[in-house]
């Protein structure tokens, strides 16, 4: 139904960034988390945006084709006295930035809002549209 | 949309079509605000009008021979979209600039609005005609 693209891609962006928002919420919720080794430690989560060309439509929405972890740098700090501290002391903490995690929020946020005002507006139009002649 | 490309409407009832391919378009710009190498695409109108009808605004069939001069109110020739620059390209190859996506959605919004109610006017006139005014 070509009449009906704007809702699928306005749709399709609204459940990208809904996707993004999730991983914000997850990486702020474990930014403060710690493990007894690097390679168990909290990696920040972040997902890859792609063009999505849905079958029989004119333009292109947008699709998360996967989750990747970050490859930044995971911190180290020396606790014995913490309960997940390894043989030398350390504990592992995650490699979750807080402010950029702010800033991926408010990104996603505004295009989640904009999606919304399409999707309003789009069907303001549908909408008298139907009333034609009435 | 092809009942609408009745004579009665004129020149609206494409407008409407062509309108609302533009609204798709600029829903995929807003979409794909994120991602990334996306560039933003518009519709030219003037290329549009070319399409339509190349020498004359329309052309009318006098006989049954005649072959209309209204093109379909099918689809938008591929020409008629372009990329449009960034003012502020962004570092992966994203050039959509939302404000401006955000503006010429409300342009073409707009614009719907007009020829939707201009077509309206003209059922309304034939139905008055019909009525007697009753």
């Amino acid at each position: 139904m070509a009449d009906f693209d704007i809702f699928s891609i306005a749709g399709s962006a609204m459940s990208a960034q809904s996707v993004r928002l999730n991983t914000v919420a997850s990486n702020l919720a474990n930014a403060d988390t710690v493990t007894g080794s690097a390679d168990t430690a909290y990696r920040a989560r972040m997902p890859r945006f792609e063009t999505l060309m849905a079958e029989g439509a004119s333009q292109p929405g947008v699709q998360v084709t996967d989750v990747v972890e970050s490859g930044a740098e995971i911190g180290k700090r020396h606790q014995p006295g913490h309960p997940d501290a390894d043989e030398n002391g350390y504990v592992y903490t995650s490699n979750v930035k807080v402010v950029e995690e702010m800033v991926n929020m408010i990104s996603a946020a505004r295009t989640y809002e904009n999606s919304v005002e399409v999707l309003n507006t789009s069907k303001d139009l549908m909408l008298k549209t139907l009333e034609l002649g009435r | 949309m092809s009942q609408l490309n009745d004579p009665i409407f004129g020149v609206h009832a494409q407008a409407l079509t062509v309108n609302r391919q533009r609204l798709e378009t600029l829903s995929a710009n807003i979409a794909n605000a994120d991602t990334p190498g996306f560039k933003a695409q518009d519709v030219d109108f003037r290329r549009v009008l070319d399409s339509y009808a190349p020498n004359d605004v329309q052309m009318q069939a006098t006989s049954a021979g005649h072959i209309g001069g209204n093109a379909s109110a099918g689809g938008l020739p591929d020409s008629a979209l372009f990329e449009r620059e960034s003012l502020q390209p962004s570092a992966d190859g994203n050039t959509v600039d939302v404000d401006r996506e955000q503006a010429a959605f409300a342009d073409a919004a707009l614009r719907y609005r007009a020829s939707l109610s201009f077509a309206d006017g003209r059922l309304r006139s034939l139905l008055t005609a019909i009525t007697g005014g009753r």
